[in-house]
């Protein structure tokens, strides 16, 4: 099982180093649902297997879904990735690398120096206790959610409408002329 | 699972957070910085998994379950954001966006 965890941690951080690193979107997506995989199988590791399906079913699915349609509508093309690949000089990437590995460095030492607490095994939770849970206590943050989709949904499609045409052709032709 | 572990799961959490931090910092196209959030949101919610593996509670997948709300709700505005952006500027630079019109 630990063997697993280191497994799936290495695929994790390497593929989205991957994802980062890539001039081409759709390479970057690709790697990108398999570090959500690798997560999900570190969820599954840490006892939290119905995490792991949503994780697979939100991340992996619908959101990449989501993203490559809109790859698609934008019709990006071979210069795209050469302009992505200008863009990304060294000169751009090493000054926020070293300053946020400076405070990676920082949390692995607070981290590696916390007190370790007492060893006890590893128990799963089961989607039963979370249910309990969000419909119990947490029936508040759930109604919160369903206002932040319906935002969401209504924000979206605000946003994402195309400008109204014009019906009549001859108005079409003055509107393009004035 | 042994409390190395543990903290391996919170490292490689931070890990995670760190390079889609990096990524927002360098990347210019907008749609990767999109991408480097939610590997962000990612990263926090995993850290809230291993706390509540560790305390053998269900609220830390409770919070993941509304950290994965969270993020299909920012995915879904902030497309329909860049297609507008793309409409209207013809680019995905995100340096072109950088002045008001009010």
């Amino acid at each position: 099982m630990e063997l697993t965890f280191y497994i799936a941690a290495a695929v994790a951080i390497l593929s989205t180093i991957m994802v980062i690193t890539r001039y081409n979107i759709i390479h970057a997506l690709l790697y990108l649902v398999v570090s959500f995989l690798a997560v999900a199988v570190v969820f599954f590791t840490l006892g939290a297997p119905f995490m792991a399906a949503l994780e697979i079913i939100i991340y992996a699915g619908a959101i990449v879904v989501l993203i490559i349609f809109v790859i698609m509508m934008l019709n990006l093309t071979q210069e795209d990735v050469q302009r992505e690949k200008e863009w990304l000089k060294p000169s751009v990437w090493v000054g926020p690398a070293i300053l946020s590995a400076v405070l990676l460095a920082e949390l692995v030492y607070i981290v590696a120096a916390g007190t370790p607490p007492q060893t006890e095994a590893v128990v799963a939770v089961d989607a039963r206790l979370v249910g309990l849970s969000l419909f119990g206590p947490y029936i508040l943050g759930v109604q919160l959610c369903g206002i932040l989709l319906t935002a969401g949904i209504v924000g979206a499609y605000h946003l994402g409408r195309q400008k109204k045409k014009v019906i009549h052709r001859f108005l079409q032709e003055r509107s393009a002329a004035a | 699972m042994s409390v190395s572990t543990m903290e391996a799961a919170l490292l490689l959490a931070g890990v995670l957070f760190m390079l889609g931090l990096i990524s927002v910092l360098i990347r210019r196209n907008i749609i990767f910085m999109l991408i480097s959030v939610e590997i962000m949101l990612n990263a926090a919610g995993l850290a809230f998994i291993v706390a509540g593996s560790k305390w053998v509670q269900p609220d830390g997948q409770v919070m993941f379950i509304f950290i994965l709300t969270m993020a299909a709700a920012e995915v879904s505005v902030g497309l329909a954001l860049i297609l507008q952006i793309y409409h209207q500027l013809k680019t995905l630079d995100s340096d072109a966006a950088n002045f008001m019109k009010g």
